[in-house]
């Protein structure tokens, strides 16, 4: 298989008079978009059985029970429900509400804008080993990642900007006063937490020193913090202290670019009935959730491979290990330095379900932000935070290079003084935010009696 | 060099494919009745009026020339981050003076925008209905304002 995907990666005119190097495309591209496109009815099972647990409650857990012919049930734990919800949303009616006179072009298309970002923002993540056990591509090489240009994370960046076409074109093609403010709250929150979050990958480029992906995780590979000495041990950027700030600030920025609650403001429920996608039905409006589930799916992937660390499981280097251990322990150490290489991908699965049950899990327990808190949030806190993060990374890096690890450890204090301002800028803003509440007063008029209540709310109350 | 860019092309057209099948396909699967209540503008269950594209607060706006104001000025930042650290001690040195120049007036212009409150949105009257007090909609003078708020919510 190696030898074959070998002659294919040189381009030879190939099957049906069509280059090799596209028939090699087109199989790294089904092998990027099968995964998340066959994932996302086991996200959304995952998402409402793990919601259901954390609220106490069971869940979908009956629908896929087949009985067999001796009165015996087999159980799939509701994993069909998504599918059959699936099959169920393609054959209702599309409904296109009469309001819609002018835009039905823009409305038609606006829910496709929206899911192709989904799924074209993978193709620069590398999701296995690009460096084989020989040091050469190795097969998972050939595969993954689908194009290691060298602007990956700028790419990334560019198409995951693109979903906020698609919720505001939606939005004002509905005629909807709701669907507009939804679609404008979705602009406004996009474009803002997309600085803050260019701003803490930017910090992570400048340690890097290369926009390509598959640079990003052999950077995390080398010694830790770059001690010598120390080159067993993987300097994944989440353990780094610059790369602790970014990776809060990205992880806060994720959520809010994946409309995903505490940030779900474009789509609140009880203020603007479904918000841009109120007046979408059948596939139109499943295809929205499709595009929030892929996104989310696949930003979980960038958050894994720019902070931590990729495809590898531990932060170990065992063929390191292996160079420096004795007797028994060598083969034990290669045998896990194979076993790391073939379990890559799986561990890049692992990963990115992992970041998706982090979302849920903020999802059931995280109220919903108020509007201003949203923006104070994103242009108050985290820009700024983000800038400081990125100016730390550039002098320790001068620092690093004129007198050595003393001057990133110096850089390493300065960093933990931000995260200690971004705390106490959170607190203090929503305190500030919280005080008009402590005090509210309100009077209510029973017109029938003319007798006034009045509403005290302070803290002792 | 674009040969790199072939497998992203391929993404792209395949990604597209599907969007659009997606999209499509309930609209070919699907029956199609239609009925006046169904073809409403739904507007949580009240009868709609007027039309929705309305004048939205200037806000919004305002937040959007602040974020191309603001990314034109992280773009010019990336070329600058793939060669900062290859370069030598010296070069090193003299860009990164440089670029700190240029994130101090970065932070100056968020500083002026965050003083002329560019980013603050009103807290919703319903939580400080004080704020209704200066509101020249809602009362025509100061004394009936006052008059009002003691009375909020409720019926004359």
């Amino acid at each position: 298989m190696l030898k074959w995907l070998e002659y294919m990666s040189e381009g030879n005119p190939g099957f049906l008079g069509v280059s090799d190097s596209i028939w090699l495309s087109l199989i790294k591209v089904v092998l990027l978009i099968m995964p998340s496109l066959a994932l996302v009815p086991g996200l959304i099972w995952w998402e409402r059985r793990l919601l259901s647990w954390m609220q106490d409650r069971i869940g979908p857990n009956l629908s896929g029970t087949f009985t067999r012919k001796d009165g015996k049930r087999i159980f799939t734990f509701g994993l069909l429900q998504p599918l059959l919800d699936g099959v169920k949303l393609f054959l209702k009616e599309d409904v296109t509400p009469g309001g819609i006179k002018k835009d039905k072009a823009i409305y038609f298309i606006a829910p496709a804008l929206a899911l192709f970002p989904a799924f074209a923002i993978g193709g620069t993540l590398p999701w296995g080993p690009t460096v084989g056990l020989d040091g050469g591509p190795g097969l998972i090489g050939y595969l993954t990642p689908l194009a290691d240009v060298e602007i990956g994370l700028l790419y990334v960046l560019a198409i995951s900007s693109l979903g906020a076409y698609g919720l505001v074109l939606a939005g004002y093609a509905s005629n909807n006063k709701y669907s507009l403010m939804g679609a404008i709250r979705a602009s406004a929150q996009l474009i803002s937490y997309e600085l803050a979050m260019g701003m803490a990958l930017a910090a992570i480029v400048l340690a890097t020193g290369s926009l390509r992906m598959s640079d990003m995780v052999n950077v995390q590979m080398e010694a830790f913090w770059g001690i010598g000495g120390l080159e067993w041990l993987q300097n994944w950027f989440i353990f780094t202290p610059y790369g602790f700030v970014a990776a809060i600030i990205f992880l806060i920025a994720l959520v809010a670019e994946t409309n995903r609650a505490p940030f779900d403001l474009p789509e609140a429920e009880n203020e603007l009935i479904a918000g841009y996608h109120t007046e979408y039905s059948s596939m139109k409006f499943a295809v929205f959730f499709m595009g929030e589930y892929a996104a989310m799916f696949m930003l979980s992937g960038v958050f894994a491979t720019v902070f931590l660390g990729g495809f590898n499981l531990l932060p170990l280097n065992f063929d390191e290990l292996a160079a420096s251990a004795s007797g028994p322990m060598v083969g034990f150490f290669e045998f896990l330095h194979k076993t790391a290489y073939w379990t890559g991908p799986l561990v890049f699965l692992a990963k990115c379900w992992g970041g998706i049950t982090f979302f849920i899990w903020l999802r059931a327990t995280l109220p919903r932000l108020r509007y201003d808190q949203l923006m104070g949030l994103g242009w108050k806190s985290l820009l700024p935070a983000a800038v400081a993060n990125f100016m730390v990374v550039g002098i320790w890096m001068i620092g690093q290079r004129l007198w050595g690890t003393a001057g990133g450890l110096g850089a390493a204090a300065a960093a933990i003084a931000i995260v200690v301002v971004l705390y106490l800028n959170i607190v203090a803003s929503s305190k500030k935010a919280n005080d008009p509440l402590l005090k509210r007063t309100v009077d209510m008029v029973d017109p029938g009696s003319s007798r006034t209540v009045t509403m005290v709310d302070t803290k002792e109350a | 060099m674009l040969e790199g860019f072939l497998p992203i092309l391929v993404l792209i057209a395949v990604a597209a494919l599907l969007c659009t099948v997606m999209v499509t396909l309930s609209w070919v699967l699907g029956p199609k009745k239609k009925t006046p209540y169904k073809a409403a503008v739904y507007e949580c269950g009240v009868a709609p009026f007027g039309d929705a594209n309305e004048r939205v607060p200037v806000k919004f706006y305002l937040v959007a020339i602040l974020f191309v104001l603001f990314d034109i000025e992280v773009v010019f930042l990336w070329s600058w981050l793939t060669v900062f650290k290859s370069g030598t001690t010296d070069q090193m040195i003299f860009s990164g003076a440089a670029v700190l120049i240029y994130l101090l007036l970065w932070i100056l212009g968020d500083a002026y925008a965050l003083k002329v409150n560019a980013i603050d949105w009103d807290e919703a009257t319903s939580i400080a209905p004080e704020k209704l007090r200066d509101t020249p909609a809602y009362f025509e003078s100061t004394e009936e304002a006052d008059a009002g708020l003691s009375t909020v919510g409720g019926a004359q």
